[in-house]
């Protein structure tokens, strides 16, 4: 089998386990990562908002938020491992046509 | 080590595009010079490797979370200016679609963890394992060595520019205007984390995946050779 192959079945193996990013955290009651708070955890955190952190935090908004789809918040762990394992893999499809663009743009023909 | 909308002031936000723009740029140049039509889906895999492998967040129980980047990793197989476009492109991806990381520190976040990390992994695991065989251990320890440093200046530097915050934009009674914390907080956080936790993450990935190319595709590691 081609090496290409072996790593490709390996990205769909980290695909199926990618809950684990989320189920993980879950389980050991960790937060966001540092200094990637919501503007409510802020909040909490530090006794207030900051004005332009309020304004900018609203600039975007992306279409599925924190690899999980809208609406399905209050959805149990089994939903959003499910949101999450589309996420990964809509996400690496988009991140590999966009690279192997680029690559095909760039790279020397014929070898 | 996402930093989201709001966090960075406009100043440092267009800092960090005015900066990456050249370095995108030659990215490019090198990449056409370098890049064989055949490592192309090499690029892909490497800039897929990196999205999914940020989407596993490790706990630290009862705290924070963090994760893995694999640039490094993307560095030592492709070289570091074709690491810099595949983790760009990822970052890009989760900024986009995922609000993972903001729009507005794009810049920031490609300057953190699509340049400084895979180029002080690659140089660190390229003198590491000067002329050492394809096949042997010191390039494994090398893999894991440079992952772990590369991470760690990537989250330093993370840690500086949300810390500088403060200093830079206050209200006249002091309220920061975007991260609230300064240095103080900000570094000893960033940087404590990624030295006792998510380093090792990085470190374990890296060198895990190269001692498996060792053994199923040693051809692959001739890029950081020398």
């Amino acid at each position: 089998m081609k090496i290409t192959t072996k790593l490709w079945i390996g990205l769909g193996v980290l695909i199926v386990l990618s809950p684990l990013g989320l189920l993980l955290p879950e389980h050991f009651k960790a937060g966001a990562a540092w200094g990637e708070w919501g503007v409510d955890e802020i909040k909490e955190l530090a006794g207030y908002v900051p004005k332009g952190l309020e304004k900018l935090s609203r600039l975007w908004n992306a279409p599925i938020p924190d690899y999980a789809f809208k609406g399905w918040e209050e959805k149990g762990l089994s939903h959003l491992s499910f949101a999450y394992i589309i996420s990964a893999i809509v996400g690496l499809a988009l991140t590999c046509i966009v690279a192997l663009l680029i690559g095909k743009m760039l790279a020397r023909k014929g070898e | 080590m996402h930093i989201p909308d709001g966090y960075l002031g406009p100043a440092t936000s267009g800092f960090f595009y005015v900066v990456m723009l050249p370095i995108w740029t030659v990215a490019a140049k090198v990449v056409k010079k370098t890049l064989k039509a055949k490592q192309v889906p090499l690029l892909a895999i490497g800039a897929a490797f990196s999205f999914v492998i940020m989407m596993f967040n490790v706990p630290i129980p009862g705290g924070s979370t963090g994760h893995a980047v694999g640039g490094v990793l993307v560095a030592i197989l492709l070289g570091p200016w074709a690491a810099c476009i595949a983790i760009t492109v990822a970052l890009v991806v989760q900024a986009l679609l995922f609000g993972d990381g903001g729009i507005t520190a794009i810049g920031a976040n490609c300057f953190n963890m699509a340049f400084v990390l895979p180029f002080i992994g690659y140089y660190l695991y390229k003198a590491l394992s000067h002329n050492a065989p394809l096949d042997s251990n010191r390039r494994v320890l090398a893999a894991g060595v440079a992952g772990y440093i590369g991470i760690n200046v990537a989250a330093l530097l993370a840690g500086v520019e949300l810390g500088l915050q403060p200093f830079l934009h206050h209200t006249a009674d002091g309220q920061a205007l975007y991260c609230p914390y300064g240095l103080q907080v900000a570094v000893p956080a960033m940087a404590g984390e990624h030295l006792l936790i998510f380093g090792w993450v990085e470190a374990v990935v890296t060198a895990l995946v190269i001692k498996f190319l060792q053994k199923q595709a040693p051809e692959l590691l001739t890029e950081g050779r020398g």
